[in-house]
This record gives C-alpha cells, structure tokens and sequence, in this order.
C-alpha cells in the first residue's frame, strides 16, 4: 500500500463510510478537489525549491521568475498590458501555445497507457517515427490539394507512431516483454533511423543542400494554416486545436466507450480483467497502437505547423517524450489535467528559451531551472504525500504510519514492477 | 516392463532445447564465417548454415521450446542479411572494420560506464528498488568528477541523489519509476546550472588531471593482446574486477544475501530482525555511487571535458543490460559488452561508409529487443522489486 492510499484511509476513518483505499476512491480522490489542488501545490512548491536554488546561487528568484513569466507571454490576458508590449507578449504566447500543442499528444500517448497499466516511455520514438513520416509526406505529393494533403501527412504519421508503438504491444501480449524496455529500445532505434533517414547520403537527405543533414521542406500544400499572428514569425497554426479535439476524444474514449471501460478495467487488475472475460492482450495492443497514434499526430502538427523540416541533430536533442510523462503524470492522465499541465510546460519551455529572458539574468542558468523545477514535479508527483499532507494543514505523520496497512503492497499506480516478464 | 522404459529413455540423445541452441550457433556461424579471420567469400556456406539454423529452429519448436526455436530463426536471417554485406564488401573494407584488436579494445573503453552503472542497479534492485535514475545519477558524476578532479566527490554527488531517490521510493512510498524520472531530470539541471554558474559559457577547462592507463609492461607490445588489453583505463579494470566480486558478495557474503533477501521477501527479512529499510537505503546509496563511477569515467576516464547530457541515454542502456543480464553481475557484463560492441561496430562502420555506420548503432538496441522478447521472457527480477515495504 502506498502511504498516498493510507492517508486516503486514515481519512475515511475519521468520516465512517466506505473504504478509501478501492482503486475507484483513489480515482474519485484524484477527480475531485484535492486531485485539482495537490497538482497546483506541487508546482507551487517545485517553483519555491528552484528558487531557493537560484537564491543560493546569488541571484534574485523573484525577478527570475517575473522575467520568465513575461516570457512565456501570459501577460498577454492581462489587460494593462498595451502597445510593443503586447505584441510581444502575443508573440511569446504563440510559441507557448505552439510548444504546448505537441506535449498535449505526447502527454495523452503517456496518459492512455498509464490508465492500461502500462508505462510508455516510448514517446520519443512514436514521435520521432511520426516526424519522419510527416515530412517525408508533407515534402512529396506536390501536386495535392491543401486539405487533402494535410489529412494524408496527419494520417500516415499517426499510423506511423502507432504502428511503433503497437510492437511494444505485441511484444508485451505475446511474450511478456516488459514494455519499459522495450520502449526504450524502440526510441533509440527510432532516432538512429532519423538520422539515417536524413543524415548526408541518407535515402531522405534533400539534395539541395549537400552539406547540411537535413530533410526536404515541408511544402506549402501541406502546411497547417497560421490563424493567430504572421505566418513568416511562426505564428499559431490551427494544430493546437487538432491537439485539444484529440484531448476531448480521449475523455470521451475513456469514460464511455468499451475500450476505455476495458482499458480502465485491465489497468486496475489484469488478473481481474482476465477473469471477467477481456482480453487482456489485446487490450494491451490497442492501447498502444492509439498511444503511438498520438505522438505520431503530434510529430505531424509539428512538422506541417512550424518546424517544416527535420535536421539530423533534432532528433537526438529532442526530449519530448519525457516531457510527455511529465505532463501526464502531473496532470494524473486526465485530459483536463493534460493539457494543463501541457500548457505549464509549454510555457515553462518558451518562458526560459534564451531570446526571452531579459538581460539582467543569465539566459542559460535559467533553461536549467526548467530542469530542476520539472525533476522536482515529478519527484512530488511520485508520492503525492507532501502535497496531500501540506493540504490539510500539516496532519501528523504518526497518524498515517499507525494504520495497520494491508497485504496488498503491490498496487501502485503505473506497473511498478518494471520485470513483469513471464 | 520397466527395463524397456529403462532403454528408451537414454535412447532420446538430443532434447529440443539443444537443438535450439544449436540452432543459434549455428545461425551465428552463418555470418561469423564470412568475416575476418575466416573470410569465406561467397554465400553458399552461410545459406547451407542459415537454412540448417531455421530447421534447428522449427523442430526446437515443434518439441516445444517456442521462444528459443524462433530465436534461432531470428538469428538465422540476422546472419543471412550480415552474409549479404561481408559478400558485398571487398575484403579490404572487412579487415579494416573487423581489426578485433581495435574492436576488443573499443567495446571494453564503451563497455566501462555502462558495466559501473548497470552493477549498480544489479544491486539496488537485488535489494527491491526500481532504479530509473541511474542516468542522472551518472550524470552526477560526470559533472562533479570534473568540478573536483576526483572520484571522491562523483560518489559523494551521486550517492547524494540516490539519497533523494531512495528517500522518496522507500520512506514516501513513492512510485519508484517515476521518481526516476524526476532524478533524471532534476541531475540535468544541477549539472548544467552549475556548469553554466560555475565554468561559464567557455565549459570546462581543457586541463582536466585524469584517470591514468594502465600500461601492462610484459604484453603492452605484443600485437593483438598488447593492442586490447595493454593500455586500458584503470576504471575499466576495476569495472571488470567488480563483476566477480560482486558475484561473490550477493551469492556467498552475509550482507549480500541478506541484500537479496530483502528484495526477494522483505517481510521474512523483516521477520528474522533484518533492517529492511535500511539495508534499502544502503542498497539505493551504493547504486548512485556506483553510477556516478561509471559517469566520472566518462568524463575524467576518457573524454577530458563535460558538456550537458553528455551520458545521453547510457544510464537507460545500463538499466536495460541489467535487465538482459537477468539482475546477475555476469549477465551484466555480457549485456554490456554487447552494447559496448555495437558502439564500437558502428565506429569502425563509419570510417568506411557513415551511412551504413548510423543504422550500425541501432543494431544494440534491435538485438535487446529481440532478447527481451525472446531469450530473457524467462528472466525474474527480485520478487519485491519496486514494491514499497510496510512494516506490520
């Protein structure tokens, strides 16, 4: 038993009733108040840690983070802010919502497996597949109509991810491959691929530029149309609301259909859920393909929106697919809580970019801040106990670590065990 | 009668599982004669070779060892399509990429970091923790084994994360695979923050004092020995002094089979008066400080310098050689030297034709893959592995 689910338990034994600590009180806990406000807190306090870093470091966290803050560019809502000002801040919050479209996708690709009970750390290979498929499309088939040619490039990469992600699938149905290997696995193999694809000599390489490792240009048939800003700035392309239709479909998945009944049903007990007549494996293999389908569509809103075109060095830099478990892990896999926490991250990513921080403070020092405050979110994340216990005021530890917990010890959250092989 | 039970039963020579392992090296040999120093030029014996493998492998089936039998397979068409390139390859290219004493020695400078690293998740999830962040605990020591120019304070920085891992995965029951990742990330940043902070934008300094060579006076000159074993790091050596220590420690020591045991059954650990708990923290330390070794070689061992991310991935390399290694120091080993080998193929590849090099350093990651679906599926990490501990 996790010491969340025995707070959860020494809570409800203080109001008789049920027991908290079903699977389904921890869901209905993590709906409700508490599961909005313990994500909040735990970003409050990942900032206040960072800050004393940089207070430590002889810096001012305080203007540190104002600086970020106007980075990222919402200080556009606020009304005051007029003229340069605030086209400044539109521009910045274009590329904050441009960085928070791709990590809604990466993040639900997470998100979905989690709720299988799977782990997928495969989302920088399901995107990076994705990515090579899209500008391999979105860079042929000159001749095409825009809308069809966008659909096509969306399409192939979202079967291209999924098709990546559905050998994690099999292999996990099959023989019992633990799937955090074996993701792991099929990203590296997938960013070699990319820079094979695109590298000098490469079979993708454009040959226009001879000495640059890099792919052909998306072309114009298939790029995303810019509704918000200049097109030549990068500006917001219509991806974003691509992404969150994909967030509202995976609510939808979840809560009424049977794949997301059986999805939820295998995630809280396989055993269970064998018993009660779903098959388990191939549970396993849907999810997966929808997870890849996910991050590939993200590879291809990012491809067609902005990006247009992939260097070699791209991939290997890339680390989208831990921001995408960072994202559903704090925003506790659902799609509210995603694209939220999509949002933070996005900004947190263009806040602390070097062309936004202002003068005073060393550009640099400050995208490692973004490391540390996202390390220590998920950190906090993990256990969930500080959080919970600053919430209701400083409860006393004694308290939680008197119950006399049960046998059941294995029952966190996300497959654990990370063996798991027959 | 029973005598006729008594005569048939030796009669049965050959069971399917060796036929399977036949099968495999069988499927092996199809690509290992056509490289130096055999040389075979032509298909034909390894399609002879291929073809006995696939049969090896399809009654290794049919007698009921699935996984091994389509391992054979898999090897088979593996050796085939590495046949197809030696044939198409002039000799010339082939001994310059198959120069084994270069090799050899390649695969143990790239085997090194990852050995330190994946000996110490052997150990920490021997004790029943999850170690995801062995990545940034190596990047720990990559970045201090600089700053203070000893391994000292690479220990003292890893074990200090492994302190933070262990804190949250044992006392706050965490989810221990996702506090990994937020030690990961947090690593990251404290490197680069006081990379940055302290080294400013020019990096580190180019007079790094490093980890001496061990020059082996009697075979330093003598051909292929001299080439691969003559002039490694001292870090390599303690690497691969460790392997059977640490067999020793887990499998015949007091405290390492108490380790075990504490991975294994914590409650009966618990109950014949062992500090679960603490033998945890200890096992999580060790991990950290073991990473934060194999980081520190790499920067103070073999490259000189520090730039951010610089272990890029390996400490997910080690925890999946780990894993392929069954959580056994010698499995380990074999693991990592396998990885270390595509690195080092991919190397050589490269300096003949760059193309071909890049999908050379996918091949590790292609080989663990079918491992883990195939020969490892039987594998068992510690029972208690990743599973908090209540006491009652």
């Amino acid at each position: 038993m996790t010491l969340l689910e025995e707070e959860l338990q020494a809570e409800a034994e203080e109001s008789p009733g049920a027991a908290a600590t079903s699977p389904a009180a921890l869901t209905a806990f993590r709906r409700g108040m508490s599961g909005v406000m313990i994500p909040i807190l735990t970003t409050v306090l990942a900032f206040i840690a960072a800050g004393v870093v940089v207070l430590a470091t002889g810096h001012n966290p305080l203007s540190t983070y104002s600086s970020i803050f106007n980075g990222t560019g919402l200080n556009w809502v606020f009304p005051w802010v007029t003229g340069s000002e605030r086209a400044t801040a539109a521009g910045n919050l274009q590329q904050t919502l441009l960085q928070a479209t791709p990590l809604i996708l990466v993040g639900l690709a997470v998100a979905f497996a989690f709720r299988a009970g799977l782990f997928n750390i495969g989302g920088q290979g399901q995107y990076t597949i994705g990515a090579i498929v899209a500008v391999w499309v979105g860079s042929s088939f000159a001749g095409m109509p825009a809308l069809l040619h966008i659909l096509f490039a969306i399409l192939a990469a979202a079967l291209a991810g999924a098709l990546w992600a559905g050998i994690a699938g099999v292999l996990k149905a099959t023989s019992g491959a633990n799937e955090v290997i074996s993701t792991i696995m099929l990203n590296w193999i997938a960013i070699w691929l990319g820079v094979y694809c695109f590298q000098l000599g490469g079979p993708l390489h454009n040959p226009h530029l001879p000495s640059t490792p890099v792919s052909n240009n998306v072309v114009g048939s298939a790029k995303l149309p810019v509704f918000w800003g200049s097109a030549s700035l990068q500006g917001l392309d219509i991806g974003i609301f691509i992404a969150l239709a994909l967030a509202a479909v995976y609510a939808l998945v979840i809560k009424r259909t049977r794949l997301g009944y059986e999805t939820r049903t295998v995630g809280f007990n396989p055993e269970a859920a064998r018993y009660a007549g779903i098959n388990v494996g191939r549970t396993w293999i849907r999810v997966m393909l929808i997870c890849g389908a996910f991050a590939g569509v993200a590879a291809a809103l990012d491809t067609l929106g902005w990006k247009f075109n992939w260097f070699t060095n791209d991939f290997e830099v890339s680390q989208i697919g831990f921001y995408g478990i960072a994202v559903a892990l704090l925003g506790r896999n659902t799609a509210g809580g995603t694209v939220a926490a999509a949002v933070l991250f996005g900004a947190l990513l263009t806040g602390t970019s070097d062309r936004n921080i202002h003068l005073s403070i060393d550009p640099t020092l400050v995208e490692y801040l973004t490391f540390m405050i996202e390390g220590i979110i998920i950190l906090l994340v993990s256990t969930d106990v500080i959080t919970l216990r600053l919430l209701k005021g400083g409860r006393q530890i004694r308290v939680a670590l008197k119950r006399r917990p049960s046998e059941q010890a294995g029952a966190n959250q996300g497959g654990a065990n990370q063996g798991g092989a027959s | 009668m029973s005598v006729g039970t008594i005569a048939v039963t030796p009669t049965r020579t050959v069971s399917a599982k060796q036929i399977g392992i036949a099968g495999v090296v069988l499927g092996a040999l199809a690509w290992v004669i056509t490289i130096p120093p055999i040389e075979v030029r032509g298909m034909a014996p390894s399609i002879v070779l291929a073809v006995l493998s696939i049969c090896a492998g399809a009654w290794s089936i049919a007698g009921g060892e699935r996984k091994l039998g389509s391992e054979a397979i898999v090897v088979a068409l593996f050796a085939v399509g590495g046949a197809v390139a030696s044939a198409n390859s002039s000799v010339a290219t082939l001994e310059s990429v198959f120069t084994w004493s270069a090799l050899v020695a390649a695969t143990l400078r790239y085997a090194t970091p990852l050995l330190f690293a994946a000996l110490g998740g052997v150990i920490c999830e021997s004790g029943g923790v999850i170690n995801v962040g062995l990545e940034g605990m190596m990047l720990m020591g990559c970045f201090w084994g600089i700053y203070g120019a000893d391994l000292l304070g690479a220990a003292v920085a890893g074990g200090l994360l492994a302190l933070l891992h262990a804190f949250f995965s044992i006392n706050l029951r965490g989810n221990q695979i996702v506090s990994g990742f937020g030690i990961n990330f947090i690593a990251l940043g404290i490197t680069g923050y006081f990379l940055e902070y302290h080294y400013g934008p020019n990096g580190t300094p180019l007079n790094i004092s490093m980890i001496p060579n061990v020059k082996i006076p009697l075979i330093q000159h003598i051909g292929f020995v001299g080439v691969a074993f003559g002039d490694q790091n001292l870090m390599t050596w303690i690497g691969l002094a460790l392997v059977p220590a640490l067999t020793f420690f887990l499998f015949r020591m007091r405290w390492g089979l108490r380790l075990r045991s504490v991975g294994e059954k914590p409650r009966a650990a618990d109950t014949v008066g062992l500090p679960v708990l603490g033998i945890r923290y200890v096992a999580v330390i060790m991990s950290g400080v073991f990473a934060a070794l194999g980081g520190a070689y790499l920067s103070v061992g073999f490259v000189g310098s520090f730039s951010n991310d610089m272990t890029n991935g390996r400490g997910f390399i080690a925890l999946a050689a780990m894993i392929f290694g069954k959580w056994r120091p010698w499995g380990t080993l074999w693991a990592c030297l396998l990885f270390a080998f595509g690195n080092a193929m991919s190397d050589r590849v490269s300096g003949v034709n760059q193309t071909l090099g890049t999908l050379f350093e996918a091949l590790p990651y292609v080989l663990t893959l079918v491992a883990v679906a195939g020969l490892v599926g039987r594998s068992r990490p510690p029972a208690a592995d990743g599973i908090p501990y209540v006491r009652e």
